[in-house]
């Protein structure tokens, strides 16, 4: 399969790309390692008139400590995330979930800031963002903002960026000690997850989202003042799916979605000793 | 376009279209048909080739991003005619039934040694989940990586 035909730009900073989309509009489209929207391209559900490619950006590749938090370049590999000795120390959720994304070679090209950009609800990225709580740094003619996570994913495969934003960076808060876990159930290796549930808790301090429950990935409140509360891990996991109205597809029907979510929810719950 | 990369070892040079995936430009204007087109969708990793020496699946990758970047296929494992100690481990321990899976099986199973160098059965076949076998020879595919890591 071959994309429809384009025009194709690399540029050399975050500023020239934010210049391109100016100049470009709605019909360009950004490339970083390609993976979400390459396949998209191929299969002609996506067809922008220019991509511009950001992937020698190296400034925008970085995961450092930023004080109060950790800041990961939106260029920075799944890879690079997986393996990264202070998201050990400081954020195991986001390292664990990365090492999930895909398989070796997947990880190997595709980057944390493609994944939040493209804004899929099954994708495994979104919903740990989501559940820590994290912030979004978009870079546009203007200068740059701050989006939060709860603010970021608005619909299927659509977010608040604008047509002339770049993303440039994601925030996670530092949790140390914190414990984690990733629930991801497929039915293949390396697929996408049927449903997923991301969690951790510190204290009293808890964080849920959930995978391809909803057309956008979905932080379980419910489930979390469940927590706060002081139900166990089986009863506030049977709040999972409240509200929700999952998707139907050839894997999954809403039912069993939604009893994936409890089950999976509860086992990443015990995980994180609730 | 014009889009240059350095394959196994050799600079390519060669006009194409922007929307040329890398696996294309490796088999067509290359000639190095080594690299296998599976699935096309980034699932079964036939495809697998190395970039700067990280597995990476070539339809999924626009030759034009990797323009000056460095690239080895299948082909370019073997030196001087003596197969590359994973080709040999595939062939000793019978790592392979019908072949159109092994190019991106072998690729894929030397960038997990240089991660994983002395890797578990489990490790294998968790660093493998990228990589499809349809005649299902996984059992013997698992032992030759690990044969390969033992040498």
């Amino acid at each position: 399969m071959i994309p429809a035909a384009f025009d194709y730009v690399r540029v050399d900073s975050a500023d020239a790309a934010v210049a391109q989309l100016v100049e470009n509009g709605d019909d360009a489209k950004i490339l970083a390692g390609g993976h979400s929207l390459l396949p998209l391209m191929k299969l002609r559900l996506a067809s922008p008139s220019k991509l511009i490619d950001v992937g020698r950006v190296k400034d925008l590749s970085y995961i450092r400590d930023a004080g109060d938090h950790i800041a990961i370049g939106a260029l920075t590999r799944h890879r690079d995330v997986e393996t990264s000795a202070l998201l050990h120390a400081q954020n195991e959720l986001l390292s664990t979930v990365a090492g999930h994304v895909g398989d070796n070679q997947v990880r190997h090209r595709g980057t944390i800031g493609g994944s939040i950009a493209h804004g899929d609800g099954a994708s495994d990225l979104p919903a740990a963002v989501l559940a820590l709580g994290g912030t979004i740094v978009a870079r546009g003619p203007k200068g740059e903002r701050t989006i939060a996570a709860s603010d970021f994913f608005q619909g299927f495969l659509t977010t608040a960026l604008a047509a002339d934003e770049l993303l440039t960076e994601i925030r996670v808060p530092k949790i140390p000690g914190a414990k984690v876990a990733y629930q991801k159930f497929n039915r293949r290796a390396q697929d996408w997850a049927i449903v997923g549930v991301a969690a951790w808790k510190l204290g009293d301090a808890s964080g849920v989202g959930l995978v391809n429950m909803d057309s956008v990935p979905v932080r379980a409140s419910a489930v979390e003042a469940a927590l706060a509360s002081g139900a166990s891990a089986a009863d506030a996991a049977a709040h999972a799916s409240d509200g929700l109205t999952p998707p139907s597809d050839l894997n999954a029907s809403p039912e069993f979605r939604s009893h994936l979510a409890r089950v999976l929810t509860r086992r990443a719950l015990e995980t994180c000793g609730a | 376009m014009k889009v240059s990369m350095t394959v196994n070892g050799h600079v390519q040079s060669h006009d194409v279209e922007a929307r040329t995936l890398l696996v294309h430009y490796l088999r067509e204007p290359c000639g190095l048909t080594g690299t296998n087109v599976g699935c096309d969708t980034s699932s079964c990793g036939a495809c697998t080739v190395h970039l700067n020496g990280e597995s990476v699946k070539s339809c999924t990758i626009l030759a034009a991003q990797v323009d000056g970047e460095s690239i080895t296929t299948i082909e370019g494992l073997a030196k001087d005619g003596v197969m590359h100690p994973m080709q040999q481990a595939f062939q000793e321990n019978h790592g392979l039934q019908c072949g159109y899976c092994t190019p991106g099986m072998v690729m894929a199973a030397i960038s997990l040694l240089e991660e994983i160098p002395n890797p578990t059965e489990h490790d294998v076949r968790i660093g493998l989940e990228g990589n499809l076998c349809r005649c299902t020879g996984y059992h013997n595919i698992v032992k030759s990586v690990l044969a390969a890591a033992a040498k």
